[in-house]
């Protein structure tokens, strides 16, 4: 394995970071919807985003990725195999993200709901001022577990066909007839990536464990 | 557009893919049993007196828990002729499976070991009882309940993560659907039909784990 070929895994490498911050952007915005939807106390938007969430925690990634990408080819969108496969990661990442933060949501202590309402703030200002700033703060070692766990998700577009960091390995592999060097530099690149953030998260953990006593 | 939804190649390829379906189980069962393993014999280690050794467990995790299955699955796939070991697909991806989910079950059995407080075990022989009863009434038991609800929700993962096993075409669910397919280019009406398959899977594996959870290990209630 050469020069050339290194850099094209660096290229793949580019793809998997840019993919992996997408869909937690987009799984971001969306998942803060899921969260208060599900925390809302109005029963069917309770229900609904339940079932939705349910059915992204029941099925494999593989499948999600495999039914969004042939889904919107079937409604008559024809997308980028990017945008397919950043859509497919974006709903993906909104029920993990979305389940994360309505359970830090209901974590937040009652009386600040029932402070925030006693000084007869509205529910944007109560959110926003009050509950989800410290929601925030208790979901963070689970926020981050779960990126790692989408960077390593992001492996399987290579599956659908996208040329990402996995992909770019398996096209390196089958040029130099070295899959176990290849694809020992890929595990390698993907855990540079991936351990400093799982270090950070348990760091995170062990500070709250510490300051909970 | 005008497609017309075509679920033929389906239902003509329901038995094949019925029958893949304990192809999926067979993996996700193979695994469970060899991430058991890994996971208690990891813990022993992860303890043991000489440094080397935790050392080389902590790496394992780690490294295990920071790359991806697929990465993981493919370098085994390819190491194993090398090592002079010849494996057909599906035993090689249960040891994958079984390796994956070790290194999560290390973690989470050894935070139950470490839940068990040393008090508890010095009240029980304080109070008579056997080395043998202290450990499976008093270890054995809270620590089990402390970490089936961790370690049932990484095996219902472990075979959501069978699907991944498809890319070194072992016998399962997506690999039976993924020829399909490519037979029939049905490719939403496949995909879409094994999806509810794997969540008709998940869901009753969890109504099992929780059913053995109500049955054993719930408190007493007097």
């Amino acid at each position: 394995m050469g020069e050339a070929e290194f850099l094209f895994l660096l290229t793949g490498l580019k793809w998997t970071v840019l993919l992996s911050l997408v869909g937690f952007a987009g799984g971001g915005i969306c998942g803060l919807a899921v969260a208060l939807m599900r925390s809302s106390g109005i029963a069917p938007l309770e229900r609904g985003t339940a079932g939705y969430i349910a059915l992204f925690q029941g099925t494999p990634l593989l499948m999600q990725l495999f039914v969004v990408y042939y889904g919107l080819a079937l409604v008559g969108l024809k997308l980028d195999a990017w945008v397919a496969v950043a859509i497919g990661f974006t709903l993906h990442a909104s029920a993990y993200l979305g389940e994360i933060w309505r359970g830090s949501i209901e974590a937040v202590p009652r009386g600040q709901t029932e402070a925030a309402k006693a000084l007869s703030l509205h529910y944007v200002a109560r959110m926003k001022d009050v509950i989800l700033p410290q929601a925030i703060r208790i979901s963070l070692p689970a926020t981050i577990g779960f990126l790692v766990q989408l960077i390593k998700g992001t492996s399987l577009a290579a599956i659908v066909g996208f040329t990402e960091l996995t992909r770019a390995g398996n096209i390196v592999s089958n040029q130099t007839f070295k899959p176990l060097l290849v694809f020992g530099v890929v595990g390698i690149l993907y855990f540079l990536l991936c351990w400093p953030l799982s270090l950070y998260g348990a760091h995170l953990e062990r500070r709250m464990a510490v300051a909970a006593r | 557009m005008n497609y017309r939804l075509d679920f033929t190649p389906v239902i003509e390829g329901l038995p094949d893919l019925l029958l893949a379906c304990l192809g999926t189980f067979g993996l996700a069962l193979g695994g469970m049993a060899l991430a058991i393993v890994i996971g208690v014999g990891g813990v022993i280690l992860r303890d043991s007196r000489i440094a080397p050794l935790r050392w080389l467990v902590k790496g394992f995790v780690e490294l295990v828990r920071n790359t991806p299955f697929l990465v993981q699955i493919f370098f085994i796939y390819f190491a194993l002729p090398l090592a002079g070991v010849r494996l057909d697909p599906t035993p090689t991806a249960i040891l994958a499976l079984g390796i994956n989910g070790g290194a999560y079950a290390i973690e989470i059995i050894r935070g139950g070991v470490q839940s068990i407080g040393k008090g508890q075990i010095e009240a029980g022989l304080a109070l008579g009882l056997h080395r043998g009863q202290v450990f499976r009434l008093i270890v054995l038991k809270p620590a089990l309940r402390a970490i089936f609800p961790s370690l049932t929700s990484q095996f219902v993962l472990l075979t959501l993560t069978t699907s991944v096993c498809s890319a070194i075409s072992a016998y399962e669910l997506t690999s039976v659907a993924q020829r399909i397919e490519s037979e029939s280019f049905r490719s939403f009406e496949v995909f879409g039909t094994i999806t509810l398959f794997y969540l008709v899977i998940s869901w009753v594996m969890m109504r099992f784990f929780s059913a053995i959870s109500q049955r054993y290990f719930s408190y007493p209630v007097k």
